[in-house]
């Protein structure tokens, strides 16, 4: 890894989901030097997850393979992946970056033909998929993985798995001995964009997530949509694997709630009113879905989708917050109890299957922060001088839209860009 | 305190939230309610209550004041809390629903005939009385809330649990004199009234 060249001129942008991956572009494409840092095997983040984006319904592959062509195009641009800043030192112009890269046991030769993946047995959990479906030891990401090379899990190494890999490649390109490497990069500027998580729905103790198998999260849900996911593309039940037609969403979970986030998460409404149409999409006139809420927030231009979604019969609006969740034991149906507020009626409606629309929290723990920076109580970083000459892009910045997040990291880049620009003139 | 009552409607014409916040014990939080229903999905009691928290609150900023004030509702709070760890704004609804139940009986407008209240005043006169609760007296008061005839049919159905819970030890004979009292008692009766003070100067002001 000594070839990578970094200056003070250097932009650094750490995370490379949708924002990272905007923020380098945008700096890269006026001719500036950027390095990405991406702690997963692949670039893309949590967008690669999603079936449809909102409003227009469009698959995110599109974007995606454009950005991804721009990056490979960029001679400006270095990707790190696996790799991780463990520290930041110095003041703006001047960082030093601390990155540990973890071993991927795969070298530049591999092909991604996918033969160490059909001779090795150990299966393990993919995250890709929110751990509903396992992938083998040896693994591409998912299909659009960029960089497309495989990822031997650490899981196997020095088993008889490994040594099975490395046999079946044709192309040398497994390396049993890579070890785990410390590079200290120098970087005029920093854009972080490490992004979010969704929050743990189990969390939620009255919801039962943990204990009622028909209670799953919103992204379990997006990726049940996936032909390539962890159903086939199908709606259907975890407990049964009977088809869910009558689905409800519940809003907030998680959010505007003080026991847990007290922020908006600001994508749920529109996650959840895209996603009832998942439902219309797959069973027609025999969907049934539900929207419990305490408020639609469908902000601005978002209004039109929502009322869209409320001109159809087969959605029903129910202002309530859940109360509580409980599983009729005959048919694993989750009995939903709440009182509505319009009438404060009291109900106990049964589902086929519940989604909780789960809140968005910044994906780096608050108290777990490797760097020194202004964060908001909820460990969204603030836009703040004493952050000097690094710039929060996207969900590290607060809860964002894809739309929202690239308008933020194409704001951090330019910031960013005017460092080193500053740095340019001083150094003539 | 039909005058207290007359005094506060003059002093809070159709604006009963202010009043609220005024003189109800953390009435200030009605305000921050957001109508999302968890503290009345939430209440084990709820199906028996006219009006659910959320609904009082509503209620309250609508204006309602008799409808509020002489309801039933915030007397059939068994305070267990539920709504209370449960709300998403952490409004202290159980100390609302007492403090509700409170300024209706400070105003004498409170239902007159509701059981739980009944309970509710028995109990603290017994214990009000010597700083201890006297478990005979409260459980005899009680028997005969609905009149004599039908408290010595309720004595003499517990007739058995009480025997066997002064077999036990659980119950002395000797309440029925003067019964046991805090060590100082005078004492604990200045605490209160320097408490009730407190609390009419501040309904007063």
């Amino acid at each position: 890894m000594s070839d990578i060249v970094a200056t003070n001129q250097t932009i650094l942008v750490v995370g490379g989901g949708i924002s990272g991956m905007t923020a380098a572009l945008e700096a890269a494409e006026i001719g500036k030097q950027v390095i990405v840092i991406e702690k997963s095997p692949s670039i893309g983040g949590r967008v690669t997850r999603l079936y449809k984006y909102f409003p227009k319904l469009c698959f995110p592959t599109c974007g995606q393979e454009i950005n991804q062509r721009r990056m490979a195009a960029n001679p400006n641009i270095t990707v790190l992946t696996m790799a991780e800043v463990t520290d930041l030192q110095g003041d703006a112009g001047n960082y030093t970056a601390t990155v540990k890269i973890s071993p991927r046991y795969v070298n530049a030769n591999c092909t991604a033909c996918g033969d160490c993946a059909s001779v090795v047995e150990a299966e393990l959990d993919d995250p890709h998929n929110y751990n509903m479906s396992k992938h083998k030891g040896a693994y591409l990401p998912h299909n659009m993985a960029m960089p497309k090379r495989y990822v031997l899990a650490p899981e196997i190494i020095a088993t008889d798995d490994a040594e099975k890999a490395k046999a079946a490649c044709k192309f040398d390109a497994i390396d049993l001995d890579m070890q785990e490497e410390t590079l200290e990069l120098k970087a005029g500027a920093v854009v972080w964009a490490t992004g979010w998580r969704p929050f743990d729905a189990a969390k939620i103790q009255p919801y039962g997530y943990d204990r009622i198998d028909n209670v799953i999260s919103s992204v379990e849900f997006e990726r049940m949509m996936d032909p390539f996911g962890p159903t086939g593309g199908k709606l259907v039940r975890p407990s049964d694997g009977k088809e869910a037609k009558n689905i409800a969403f519940i809003q907030c979970a998680g959010s505007r709630d003080r026991n847990y986030l007290k922020h908006c998460s600001r994508i749920c409404c529109m996650a959840s009113l895209k996603q009832s149409t998942y439902v219309t999409e797959k069973f027609g006139d025999e969907a049934d879905v539900s929207i419990y809420y305490i408020d639609i927030r469908a902000i601005d231009r978002f209004d039109n989708f929502y009322q869209r979604v409320k001109e159809n019969p087969n959605v029903t609006f129910i202002k309530s917050k859940v109360a509580n969740i409980v599983e009729n034991k005959k048919n694993g149906n989750p009995v939903l109890n709440g009182v509505n507020v319009e009438g404060y009626h009291r109900y106990a409606n049964e589902h086929d299957m519940v989604v909780l629309a789960v809140g968005m929290q910044p994906s780096v723990d608050k108290n777990a922060f490797p760097i020194e920076l202004k964060l908001n109580d909820e460990g969204f970083i603030e836009s703040d001088e004493a952050n000097g000459g690094i710039f929060a892009a996207g969900c590290s910045a607060d809860a964002l839209d894809v739309n929202r997040a690239v308008q933020s990291a194409t704001a951090s880049a330019l910031k960013a860009i005017q460092v080193v620009n500053r740095v340019a003139q001083a150094e003539g | 305190m039909s005058n207290l009552n007359t005094g506060m409607v003059e002093k809070y014409r159709n604006n009963f939230l202010n009043e609220v916040e005024a003189n109800v014990e953390e009435g200030e939080w009605v305000k921050m309610c957001m109508q999302c229903g968890v503290c009345s999905g939430s209440c084990p009691l709820g199906p028996y209550w006219d009006h659910p928290p959320q609904e009082l609150f509503m209620m309250i900023r609508a204006g309602k004041r008799e409808e509020v004030l002489e309801s039933t509702s915030m007397w059939m709070c068994t305070s267990c809390y539920n709504c209370l760890v449960r709300c998403p704004r952490e409004l202290p609804i159980t100390h609302i629903m007492h403090g509700l139940a409170h300024y209706a009986t400070r105003l004498g407008i409170e239902p007159k005939g509701q059981p739980t209240r009944q309970f509710a005043q028995l109990f603290w006169d017994n214990l009000a009385k010597n700083g201890r609760v006297n478990e005979l007296w409260l459980g005899v008061n009680l028997y005969f809330m609905n009149g004599f005839v039908n408290g010595i049919k309720v004595a003499m159905g517990m007739a058995g649990i009480g025997l066997g819970m002064y077999k036990s030890g659980r119950l002395s004979i000797k309440e029925l004199i003067g019964g046991h009292t805090v060590k100082d008692k005078s004492g604990f009766k200045a605490m209160i009234k320097k408490a009730q003070e407190l609390e009419s100067a501040r309904v007063d002001k």
